[in-house]
């Protein structure tokens, strides 16, 4: 204990004192202060936003451990990302494919290293709230069926394999980058990797028991209510902070971020009010989400006219995504990820291009580059992210289920996991 | 001795509460249950997907009463209760072997 300790020590004074003094002029305060205060709303975003949101889906007996996986795959994604994911997602880029070791255990990431206009330690936390949740947003496809076990060592080695690659391709100065990629603040990094990484392990872990026909109603819709709420508000620090400023490109990533979710949120309850008769509070605020990832990527590029565009295009490709998914290709997504993520993610990606025009209010396409050009590079790029997150999640998977088995016990899934996997019980009635 | 068990509305409670303690009854148990007879469940959406209910939410009461009792306890019970809708629910009786307030020991209808 004492010994892990010291080295611990040892290696954080080493980085203090071996850090080269930056000029203190490059730092902006307020940059500095609107960054940090974003990393805590993305945390928020997964602590406890998205996993309350998650937890009121399933069924009761199933409540903690949804709540468990993201507590337990933020704190090992915390960890991971300090120890090397950093390094690999924004050290020194190997040839364009993958940031170097330089960075491991946050080196040379000190109190006066700067990254832009901010401490760069303020801008490995904030990234590290990304890299927190993505691999949490897949917990969506597999509740109430798969192995505590086989859950964390699947989320550790995807954070490493997917989540570090394409985040070093896009933000890290990799080679997509170098093509001119636009994603402000994850729509490929974020949200096409984890939605389509959850289709392949909802496909290949199999339907829970009672999918399709006898499943239980989500059991505390106030509670995914709740957590979509916080969802919303962190989401203000996920694209806003994605600026790295506190100026007014961040102000406008903010209103177009709310404006998307808002139409998103009235398109999807509009289609519940006419198709079923009945606008739902869980469709309802599924819109929300739906129209916050879809404007994710677009978030630094569109004006409003465009954040209304885009939300009102969430709100219907993703409601019927979700129906698709489960009833005509029969794949348990449990919490559509990928309808909802993945789309969303994806669409956004390719709208960004057109929507960027200045006529619409955004900013305008890049220096010598046209809209179909844009286009182009944008649908290139989140096709060659989705077959790589497909086939390095297919290769996870199946590795995961050789060493630990995917699924729990058909008796435990019956009762629902709080009680087998962790030994407690969500509610006492 | 008779138990007097009915199934009732869950609205409707308070109403059978009152109406029997109108008629001499001194206590009740009542607890939640779910079922179900010529009232079908229902269907909830979540997200497009459909989710048959079939059981509705019900409340159980059981009354404890003397022989010279019955009558009336089941007369209570049943105009308080009824809506004239699918869904009243029913009542039953019980014979009962014997009785004992724990407090005091005492047995017999004494115990009721």
């Amino acid at each position: 204990m004492l010994r892990a300790r010291t080295i611990g020590l040892g290696i954080g004074a080493l980085t203090l004192f071996t850090a080269a003094p930056a000029m203190a002029a490059e730092i902006n305060s307020g940059d500095t202060a609107w960054i940090i205060v974003a990393t805590a709303l993305v945390l928020f975003m997964t602590l406890p936003g998205l996993a309350l949101f998650y937890a009121g889906l399933v069924r009761a007996g199933s409540v903690l451990s949804v709540i468990m996986q993201c507590v337990m795959i933020a704190c090992i994604a915390s960890v991971l990302w300090m120890v090397v994911g950093y390094s690999l997602a924004f050290g020194d880029s190997v040839g364009g494919w993958i940031g170097g070791l330089d960075k491991m255990f946050f080196e040379g990431v000190g109190t006066d290293s700067v990254n832009g206009t901010i401490p760069e330690i303020v801008f490995a936390m904030f990234q590290m709230t990304f890299a927190i949740i993505t691999p949490a947003l897949i917990v969506g496809a597999y509740p109430e069926r798969m192995k505590f076990s086989a859950i964390l060592v699947f989320s550790a080695a995807w954070l490493l394999l997917v989540y570090a690659p394409v985040a070093h391709w896009v933000w890290g100065g990799g080679w997509m980058a170098a093509m001119g990629v636009r994603d402000f603040a994850g729509g490929i990094v974020v949200h096409a990797t984890a939605g389509v990484s959850a289709l392949m392990l909802a496909k290949m872990l199999g339907p829970r028991k009672d999918f399709p026909n006898h499943l239980r109603p989500p059991h505390n819709p106030g509670m995914t209510a709740t957590g979509a709420a916080m969802l919303w508000v962190g989401w203000f620090g996920f694209n806003g902070g994605s600026q790295l400023a506190a100026d007014g490109g961040a102000g406008m990533a903010i209103a177009v971020t709310h404006i998307s979710a808002a139409t998103a949120a009235i398109t999807w309850s509009v289609i519940e009010w006419v198709k079923f008769g009945k606008p739902s509070l869980v469709g309802a605020v599924t819109g929300v989400i739906a129209g916050l990832a879809t404007i994710t990527p677009a978030s630094g590029f569109v004006g409003p006219i465009g954040a209304l565009i885009i939300g009102a295009a969430a709100g219907v490709i993703c409601f019927y995504l979700v129906g698709l998914v489960k009833n005509r290709f029969k794949i348990d997504d449990s919490l559509d990820v990928f309808a909802v993520h993945g789309v969303g993610g994806i669409l956004g990606t390719l709208l960004l291009a057109p929507l960027a025009a200045v006529s619409l209010g955004g900013g305008g396409q890049a220096d010598g580059v046209s809209m179909m050009d844009q286009l182009g590079v944008q649908a290139l790029c989140v096709a060659i992210v989705i077959v790589w997150s497909l086939a390095v999640s297919y290769v996870i998977i199946k590795v995961t289920q050789g060493l630990f088995g995917l699924r729990v016990d058909p008796e435990d899934e019956n009762t629902g996991l709080d009680l087998p996997s962790h030994g407690e019980r969500g509610y006492e009635l | 001795m008779k138990m007097v068990m009915a199934v009732i509305k869950p609205h409707k409670l308070d109403d059978v509460r009152e109406a029997l303690t109108g008629v001499g009854v001194a206590g009740l148990t009542a607890g939640e249950v779910k079922g179900f007879g010529r009232q079908r469940g229902h269907t909830e959406i979540y997200r497009g997907a459909e989710y048959t209910v079939s059981f509705v939410p019900k409340v159980k009461i059981e009354v404890v009463v003397a022989d010279n009792q019955i009558e009336a306890a089941v007369e209570a019970i049943q105009k308080s209760a009824q809506s004239g809708q699918i869904g009243d629910g029913k009542i039953f009786v019980y014979d009962i072997a014997s009785a004992v307030r724990i407090r005091t020991g005492e047995t017999g209808d004494s115990a009721l």
